[in-house]
């Protein structure tokens, strides 16, 4: 098959203070992740290849003088999940949680909010919204373990795509194989 | 048990440093991120602590000489700080922080003034501990195996 199963998965982080990327990028490094980690999420954007071309109101200065369509940036750098703060200056982590949904591209990547905060409606609206998890800081080991199984699912949906590609037509499982499983429980 | 007495003497004050409210667990969880790999990421993590928050300090000091207090601007600062503190197992120094963030929620700008202080003292006690300690560290030299290493 020659899929790259054990590919590091590559984590994007976001967050403003400084040594709180340094706290989440050896948590997650410890994890065996590869890191990027940005301190704004204008450029969590950029990184994606995202930029402000599609937005009014965007009040952040995006330095990237070309305007790129969105679908050119196909997962030019694949990342994997996006872990960000809420509390920054000017995107905060729920407007790059919206952007990210928002987006065809980049929805389906999972993204996970930080927040020193204990605010219930603002962890309601966090995950109802698309974030997959919400932890408080300062993060630990034990939050980014919880990390993996956004990421497992996110990569056998991605190899579950890449096996429909590949075999076109053909069936994984023949509807006669399916039947008889379901048919012929025992009890042992 | 530390055969080592410099590692003995450096495993008291360790622990000192917690039983006296100086440090709390945040600080255990970042001596666990702590390997042969990276062998220094806990007094890397507290420099960069130290160098980081100057500047706010700096903020916070200016922001409070400019009458009247702009309360929002520093409990902002503040929120700032207290994070930072709060990521190092800072645990006097972010108590400081909040008390601060409670004057500021009442609008009582004398309390501010004192809370800060306060904060900027516990802030320096807490630097000159954690110098000593990393000092004595260093001078200690390595724990002999991984499971004397948080003792």
């Amino acid at each position: 098959m020659g899929m790259a199963t054990e590919a590091q998965f590559h984590v994007l982080a976001v967050d403003d203070s400084l040594i709180d990327r340094k706290l989440i990028e050896r948590l997650l490094k410890t994890s065996s992740y590869h890191v990027t980690a940005v301190d704004s999420g204008s450029k969590a954007l950029e990184f994606l290849g995202l930029n402000g071309s599609h937005e009014d109101g965007q009040r952040n200065p995006s330095p990237a003088s070309v305007s790129l369509d969105e679908d050119q940036h196909q997962q030019d750098v694949e990342v994997n999940l996006i872990i960000t703060d809420y509390c920054m200056p000017g995107m905060t982590g729920y407007d790059l949680l919206r952007r990210i949904k928002g987006s065809s591209s980049f929805k389906d990547i999972p993204v996970v909010i930080m927040s020193s905060e204990n605010i219930p409606s603002r962890i309601n609206r966090c995950l109802e919204d698309g974030a997959e998890e919400f932890f408080l800081k300062p993060v630990q080991l034990s939050d980014v373990n919880k990390l993996r199984p956004h990421l497992m699912k996110g990569r056998s949906k991605e190899m579950q795509q890449n096996i429909s590609k590949r075999k076109g037509m053909e069936e994984i499982l023949t509807p006669d194989r399916t039947r008889t499983r379901y048919n012929e429980l025992e009890v042992v | 048990m530390e055969r080592n007495p410099m590692r003995r003497q450096l495993a008291i004050m360790r622990q000192s440093l917690f039983d006296q409210g100086y440090l709390d667990e945040q600080f255990i969880q970042l001596e666990e991120l702590q390997d042969d790999a990276n062998p220094n990421f806990v007094e890397e993590v507290v420099t960069l602590y130290y160098r980081d928050s100057a500047r706010i300090i700096l903020n916070l000091e200016q922001a409070l000489e400019r009458k009247p207090f702009d309360f929002n601007k520093l409990d902002g600062l503040m929120h700032q700080f207290k994070g930072s503190s709060s990521s190092i197992g800072a645990k006097k120094v972010k108590a400081e922080c909040t008390l601060f963030r409670e004057y500021c929620k009442s609008g009582n700008g004398e309390g501010c003034t004192r809370a800060f202080q306060q904060l900027k003292r516990e802030y320096a006690t807490l630097k000159r501990k954690l110098e000593a300690y990393f000092q004595l560290a260093r001078q200690a030299g390595p724990a002999e195996t991984a499971c004397c290493r948080k003792e």
